[in-house]
């Protein structure tokens, strides 16, 4: 249940006013025309770049499972939600959970060589997977082939994804500080120290691939009612979208949600406001990545993620430094 | 054309591609063994050695065999370099981070390469002029001829330098206890440096030879192949020299095999199955030994 | 003047504290021998020695010259050479591959020719395996290609780490007998081992290691009749 007593309640309670207050300003500016479609669609793209981010930091970032597809979850969902609403009208509702149960569902075929494979095994056998995915959607004519997928329904607003985003974030942020997310995080420290701690690494495994992988697919979903085209061969669902990704989650921190959030964000809005950097930057990001794992490999952010022990922790340092006990600064 | 003499032209045709595949694989395998770790910029490496080939042949107006020289020894040092910066520092850090900078390395290579040569493909120069030999009912072209007299000739050169020279026995040494190898007093560092400038040369020699058989070379055409090479390593038993040659073949047949008798736009896809179910079913490779994950 | 001498050594791996000022010499010609227990810090000593692990305080002088700053891959060209604890025989390599890389740094041919034929003679089964791979020798076989391949490099200080660890009583006192040879054509030895009995009958002179610090020394027939010793390492 939601605590919204106490110092932890007052904290939910400003996390659940922050939230619905930056999104009622973000309306609000929209209808004062001071945000155009324009931001708008970076937004949602910023959001769906949170979910993505997020959810393959549960899988790389939290249980220490290396992937390079991720974009093929993204794929699932995209192309399957489209698929859904344009050939059998379906609700976009309906359209959503099932992109994110069969996700969910590769998610768990992906998983289970997991079980065999580490470290760099995994990450090509990961990266296999997802451009099979590719070229299989290269090869299935009623959805475009290589031409791509026209003509699908705007249904993406911004709400829904800044809402979806919320979620994705709550319920992953809360399955890591459950037991099941101390499980995940021991197999990352220590793979067979936590088996033999009698913690089911296999499941683990499993369920993080899972769960990334449907927030990835409820992502590609979004994604494609945001941009009404989704194609094979653009980049858009590829390795490169892939390593996208996760150059956000590793400038971010492994590990660290809240560095996933900011950097998505940041990295979302940079190349549209920065004209030269969006040429460069794929020179940019890997020199980034360079030094970050040289000088800075638990990323920009740290151990630190925004939270009220956190905040409680300035907060208190600053007041034992307004007052000593005997009373002098 | 009968079924039977489009299998044979589709194996010649994939034995040629195939003994690019071996060279690259050849460069994954002995790297992987030295110091564990995926060099994923290596098909950047195949994709430059290309380029340095093109320039040598157009610019500097080289003969096939002279640039196929110059570009082996230019990729040897961009090979030592790339080690240096990006994954020497990195060496005994978390496995995931050498793995992060080698695809931040490839990124980097490919975009590096867009910006210096453009990203539109360059016509490779037609050096040697176009011969079909008639072999029973398919064809060979003199293309493929010399795509597999080079890789043969560089396969054996590698296999002298790794079983019968002395450099060669400290490669073998630090692949299988470098702690053990500095005991001998065989410099770790510079036995590492000479892996990845061996694995380079033979990358570029894949890369030239590609440019001049398809006449054609662009800064992206290092993923695939370089993915391919991987596989082919893994399919063959990684580490093992013999299995990435092997490997190679099998790709190279394999692939072309499926586009005569199924579909082109599966080409890519059959190097990733084949590579899963390697993972999955034989992790160990065809002449690898099966060997479990150590704990 | 001593050939090694170890001053006030000090290791820290992370936050253990390994090694806490241990100070030894070992003259040319002598058979010297650590002794203590597991963990007590000898292969730490021997590591460091050889320049496997970076030392934190102290000085390891051989032959007059610091080797603290020198990269392990140098030392053995100076004449040190170590044969570490678990053999790390090259398991792939045959085994004439395995002595030729002990050799490594030497330039004539002729004179690592002659020297191999010294170790084939030193250890004449060896010779009957020289084209098999080190893998698939047995034990004791394993612990004699690692002194040969010790010894290629001519050292003048010889550390031995453990060399009776896992061998049949019979082949731990062939393997003995060969100690003391190679020490009587002119080797210094410094021996690590657990076989206290054994080692304290073989050295000149012997230290005890106990928790990172030296608790006893002196020659070693006095310190086999010591009373502690016999009691802690000698079982009696």
């Amino acid at each position: 249940m939601l605590n919204l007593k106490g110092p932890q309640g007052r904290w939910n309670f400003f996390m659940i006013a922050g939230i619905l207050g930056l999104y009622g300003l973000i309306q609000l500016l929209a209808a004062a025309k001071i945000l155009l479609s324009y931001h708008l669609q970076i937004l949602s793209l910023a959001c769906i770049n949170i979910i993505l981010v997020v959810s393959l930091n549960l899988i790389m970032g939290f249980t220490g499972q290396f992937s390079l597809g991720h974009a093929g979850f993204l794929a699932i969902g995209a192309y399957l939600s489209a698929s859904l609403t344009v050939f059998y009208q379906l609700p976009f509702w309906l359209a959503l959970i099932a992109s994110g149960l069969a996700a969910a569902f590769v998610g768990v075929l992906i998983g289970l060589p997991a079980l065999r494979l580490r470290g760099d095994y995994l990450a090509i056998a990961t990266l296999g997977f997802g451009e099979i995915i590719r070229v299989i959607i290269l090869n299935i004519s009623a959805v475009g082939g290589p031409r791509g997928f026209t003509g699908i329904p705007r249904h993406t607003t911004f709400g829904l994804t800044y809402f979806l985003m919320i979620a994705a974030v709550v319920i992953i942020k809360n399955f890591i500080y459950s037991a099941h997310g101390r499980a995940c995080i021991s197999i990352r420290e220590d793979e067979t120290a936590a088996g033999s701690l009698g913690i089911n690494t296999t499941y683990y495994k499993v369920v993080a691939f899972a769960i990334g992988a449907m927030f990835a697919g409820v992502a590609g979903a979004l994604f494609s009612h945001y941009m009404q085209f989704i194609s094979p061969t653009t980049g858009q669902i590829g390795f490169m979208r892939s390593v996208d990704i996760l150059i956000m989650l590793v400038l971010g921190g492994l590990g660290n949600l809240t560095g996933s959030v900011v950097v998505a964000v940041f990295l979302t809005f940079l190349p549209e406001f920065l004209r030269g950097f969006a040429e460069y930057r794929m020179l940019i990001y890997p020199v980034l990545l360079l030094l970050m794992m040289l000088f800075r490999p638990e990323g920009l952010m740290g151990k630190t993620e925004l939270s009220y022990s956190y905040l409680e922790n300035i907060f208190s340092k600053f007041k034992r430094k307004g007052l000593r006990p005997d009373g002098t600064n | 054309m009968e079924w039977y003499a489009l299998l044979i032209q589709q194996v010649i045709n994939g034995l040629a591609l195939g003994s690019v595949y071996s060279l690259i694989a050849l460069g994954y395998t002995m790297v992987y063994g030295i110091i564990k770790l995926i060099n994923f910029a290596h098909g950047e490496i195949y994709m430059l050695g290309a380029y340095f080939g093109f320039y040598a042949i157009t610019v500097w107006k080289l003969h096939l065999a002279p640039a196929l020289i110059i570009s082996m020894a230019l990729a040897s040092l961009l090979g030592i370099v790339l080690e240096r910066i990006a994954y020497k520092p990195l060496r005994n850090a978390p496995r995931i981070a050498a793995l992060i900078t080698a695809i931040g390395a490839s990124l980097f290579l490919q975009s590096a390469a867009q910006f210096t040569f453009g990203a539109n493909f360059k016509p490779f120069p037609q050096v040697i002029p176009f011969k079909r030999i008639a072999l029973g009912p398919a064809y060979i072209t003199n293309r493929q001829l010399i795509m597999f007299g080079v890789a043969l000739i560089l396969m054996v050169v590698l296999h002298i330098i790794v079983q019968y020279t002395r450099v060669g026995r400290a490669m073998r040494a630090v692949s299988l206890d470098k702690e053990a190898a500095m005991l001998m007093g065989i410099n770790v560092d510079r036995i590492i440096s000479f892996t990845f400038a061996l694995g380079s040369s033979l990358a570029a020699a894949g890369g030239i030879l590609v440019g001049m058989y398809y006449n054609r070379i662009d800064p992206y055409m290092g993923m695939m192949p370089g993915l391919k090479g991987f596989t082919a390593a893994v399919l063959g038993g990684i580490g093992v020299i013999p299995g990435a040659v092997i490997g190679g073949l099998i790709m190279g047949t394999a692939e072309n095999l499926v586009v005569a008798f199924g579909s082109s736009t599966f080409r890519d896809a059959v190097a990733f199955a084949i590579l899963i179910l390697v993972l999955l079913l034989k992790p160990g490779g065809l002449l690898g030994k099966s060997e479990n994950e150590k704990v | 003047m001593p050939i090694l001498e170890v001053n006030d050594l000090h290791i820290y791996y992370g936050m253990i504290h390994a090694l806490r000022g241990i100070s030894f010499t070992v003259e040319q010609g002598e058979i010297v021998t650590l002794l203590g227990a597991n963990g007590a810090g000898k292969s730490t000593t021997l590591r460091a020695i050889s320049g496997l692990i970076p030392k934190t305080e102290g000085e390891i002088i051989f032959e007059g010259e610091e080797l603290g700053k020198i990269p392990a891959h140098q030392i053995v060209g100076r004449g040190l050479s170590q044969v570490p604890e678990g053999r790390r025989i090259f398991a792939t390599l045959s085994v004439e591959e395995n002595l030729l890389l002990g050799a490594y740094l030497r330039k004539n041919k002729k004179e690592i020719r002659k020297d191999l034929h010294y170790v084939y003679k030193l250890f004449p089964r060896l010779l009957e395996r020289k084209n098999q791979r080190g893998g698939n020798l047995s034990g004791g076989e394993q612990q004699m290609l690692a002194m040969g391949r010790g010894l290629i490099s001519r050292p003048k200080l010889l550390l031995l780490d453990e060399p009776s660890m896992g061998l049949a009583p019979i082949l731990v006192r062939e393997i003995f007998n060969t100690i003391r040879e190679i020490n009587q054509q002119g080797t210094t030895v410094l021996l690590v081992e657990q076989n206290a009995a054994l080692a304290l009958d073989l050295a000149d002179r012997a230290y005890v290691l106990e928790t990172g610090e030296v608790s006893v020394e002196g020659d070693a027939k006095t310190l086999a009749q010591d009373s502690r010793i016999r009691r802690a390492y000698l079982g009696a």
